[in-house]
């Protein structure tokens, strides 16, 4: 097995599934093109948000 | 809650409440009730086959654009980061990786066959690859589901 032709790291891997995620859950969960942005947006922040809070956290705690 | 279940009634069965004709809601309802004809699982079936076709049936051109650009996209990383395409179910987890990946319609199906994917994800970044795979699927089945939504008048 070769190596992957795409290699991002952690961190970028994380944004990119947050991104495309948030992208469906706005338009899927809302009705209006405002509110699917808002929400896409929020989606999108919760998800990086919550990504940067948790490894923070295993790394004070693995210290 | 009495409106919206008549609404989704009428929806369901090809008509609008209060389709009256010779009034201006009439005649816009009468509009929309012409464009609810046929199967009305179509673009269902269709969003779950080819991400975003569900959106494009209902000329949902923006919708659909960015529904199939984002689950492609995260399907074609997937693979690219050499994520496994699950393809036997001996365990629960894998029944739940199956379930997740045949949520991709005709990508998992085209992918099988031209053998793309990795058998065993054996690195960090296979296992996210995996994971974007299944997402990709799960967020399809979404996407295809809301398409349903809109076909029927649930959504607007």
């Amino acid at each position: 097995m070769g190596n992957p032709a795409f290699q991002p790291s952690h961190f970028t891997a994380v944004v990119l599934f947050a991104l495309f995620a948030s992208v469906v859950f706005g338009i899927t969960q809302r009705e209006t093109p405002r509110r699917m942005i808002r929400y896409g947006t929020y989606c999108f922040v919760l998800f990086v948000g919550s990504a940067i809070a948790i490894s923070w956290l295993m790394f004070l705690i693995a210290r | 809650m009495a409106t919206v279940e008549n609404k989704n009634a009428a929806a369901d069965s090809g008509s609008q409440p209060g389709s009256q004709a010779g009034t201006p809601s009439g005649a816009k309802a009468g509009a929309k009730s012409g464009a609810q004809e046929g199967f009305v699982y179509l673009p269902l079936i269709a969003g779950w086959l080819i991400p975003g076709a569900g959106h494009f049936l209902l000329r949902k051109w923006g919708r659909g654009a960015l529904l199939s650009g984002s689950i492609l996209a995260m399907f074609v990383l997937g693979l690219t980061m050499q994520g496994k395409l699950y393809s036997s179910a001996h365990e629960i987890l894998d029944v739940l990786g199956l379930a997740g990946d045949l949520g991709n319609g005709l990508l998992y199906i085209v992918s099988q066959i031209l053998g793309l994917g990795a058998a065993q994800a054996q690195t960090t970044l296979a296992d996210y690859g995996t994971r974007f795979i299944v997402v990709a699927g799960l967020l399809n089945v979404i996407a295809a589901v809301d398409a349903h939504n809109l076909r029927t008048g649930r959504k607007s």
